[in-house]
């Protein structure tokens, strides 16, 4: 199998594939990182399919939450079968997605004994902080904002082979142990504008800065009543337009945004 | 020859750097730029001729949504406008996305005459860039034929 070292030509075939929504993917190379990216935007799939690969990973893209349990195995009550089970080091999935949102398949994945594991990253165009730290409370690596770049993806790219890579006979290790984990211990937000402070406890050397209580609370809380959160509906409600803030968990030092 | 290259270089040149300075694009595409290589020559193109078929197909949902005699959907509005403010903000297409940001907010605003003139701001935008953008993969283009390299164009 031609070694994916890092650039590769997104192939008609390879097109196809990602445009309707994936099929049985090819045969890994175990020692590859291999990402499932969840997005219903053709345009972004192919986007991210390729900073995916330019950081050597091998990716599987598709166009749905529903999709992605399917390949996983994930998608009945009877529990997977090994065999079946598709063998995935990252999954990262867009937020705003019709049927099932980014953060349900994300809580899904936490919820399955067999994939709870897998980093799980989540990437938006709407910068709400309390999406965000929902979705960090539920499980999720990091939060990316889109348009993604290169330079988020080789962050996360960075953080993974310092597990995969880690000891001679066990190139599959959990991540979980390794990647720096920010424990958003944020009480739910109140119901309406309260100046206090929140703490942002932190269990590692995450060399990103806490936010500040104004940054917490720079969102209008008229978002929290959201339920576009919770619910599948097609369209995520519509927010302000924010500057983006490029949240870091996975970080890795001295990087900038 | 050389004179040729050197020419088209230039105006290739000054192309890409008034479609910035225009608002045409954003440094999204200049990222989008940077993932192409001589392994995928054509990366840019194919995301972007991908980007003009959504387009397609998102204002055609728009203008349906919005053609409706009686109540009008706007929540339907909103949901094809949040789509191609998505997907624009993916190749960098400026112009087309903010144009989306406004759409947005008519839609919530359920302001029909404002959603109508916007979505044929978006139309006529889309169908702008497309040209432009067609322009300047044909210099690209020339510029090869005549044994040129295509530049890096730095975008301050």
């Amino acid at each position: 199998m031609a070694s994916d070292g890092g650039v590769s030509c997104l192939r008609s075939s390879e097109m196809l594939n990602v445009g309707i929504g994936g099929m049985e993917p090819p045969p890994l190379d175990l020692d590859e990182v291999h990402v499932l990216a969840v997005d219903d935007s053709l345009v972004d799939r192919i986007v991210i399919e390729r900073l995916l690969r330019i950081t050597s990973c091998k990716v599987t893209a598709v166009d749905s939450g529903w999709r992605a349990l399917e390949l996983l195995g994930l998608d009945n009550e009877k529990a997977s079968v090994e065999l079946q089970r598709l063998k995935v080091d990252m999954i990262i999935t867009d937020y705003c997605m019709p049927g099932m949102t980014g953060y349900e398949l994300l809580k899904k994945i936490k919820e399955s004994s067999s994939f709870r594991q897998v980093p799980v990253v989540i990437m938006s165009s709407e910068n709400v902080l309390t999406r965000i730290d929902m979705c960090l409370e539920e499980g999720a690596e990091d939060f990316l904002l889109k348009p993604v770049k290169l330079a988020d993806v080789k962050r996360l790219r960075n953080c993974l082979s310092g597990d995969v890579k880690l000891s001679n006979g066990n190139k599959r290790k959990l991540p979980e142990d390794s990647v720096t984990v920010v424990q958003a211990s944020l009480p739910p937000p109140p119901p309406t504008p309260q100046p206090s402070l929140m703490t942002l406890s932190t269990d590692s050397s995450d060399s990103s800065p806490p936010l500040s209580p104004v940054e917490v609370f720079s969102s209008p809380l008229s978002s929290l009543g959201d339920d576009d959160v919770l619910t599948s509906s097609p369209e995520c409600s519509p927010t302000p337009e924010e500057s983006p803030i490029r949240r870091q968990k996975m970080g890795s030092p001295g990087l900038d945004q | 020859m050389d004179s040729l290259v050197a020419q088209l270089q230039m105006q290739y040149r000054n192309y890409v750097l008034s479609l910035y300075q225009q608002g045409f694009l954003d440094d999204q595409f200049t990222e989008l730029k940077s993932l192409q290589d001589d392994g995928s020559p054509d990366f840019v193109s194919e995301v972007l001729s991908l980007f003009f078929d959504d387009c397609v197909k998102l204002v055609g949902n728009m203008a349906r949504a919005l053609d409706q005699t009686g109540t009008v959907d706007f929540s339907q509005v909103g949901a094809s406008v949040h789509q191609l403010k998505g997907s624009s903000s993916s190749v960098g297409a400026k112009r087309v996305k903010g144009l989306c940001i406004n759409f947005k907010e008519l839609c919530e605003a359920k302001n029909y005459e404002g959603c109508v003139r916007c979505l044929q701001q978006v139309d006529i935008e889309y169908k702008t860039l497309k040209a432009k953008l067609q322009d300047m993969f044909n210099l690209e283009k020339q510029i090869v034929q005549a044994g040129g390299i295509v530049p890096q164009v730095d975008i301050k």
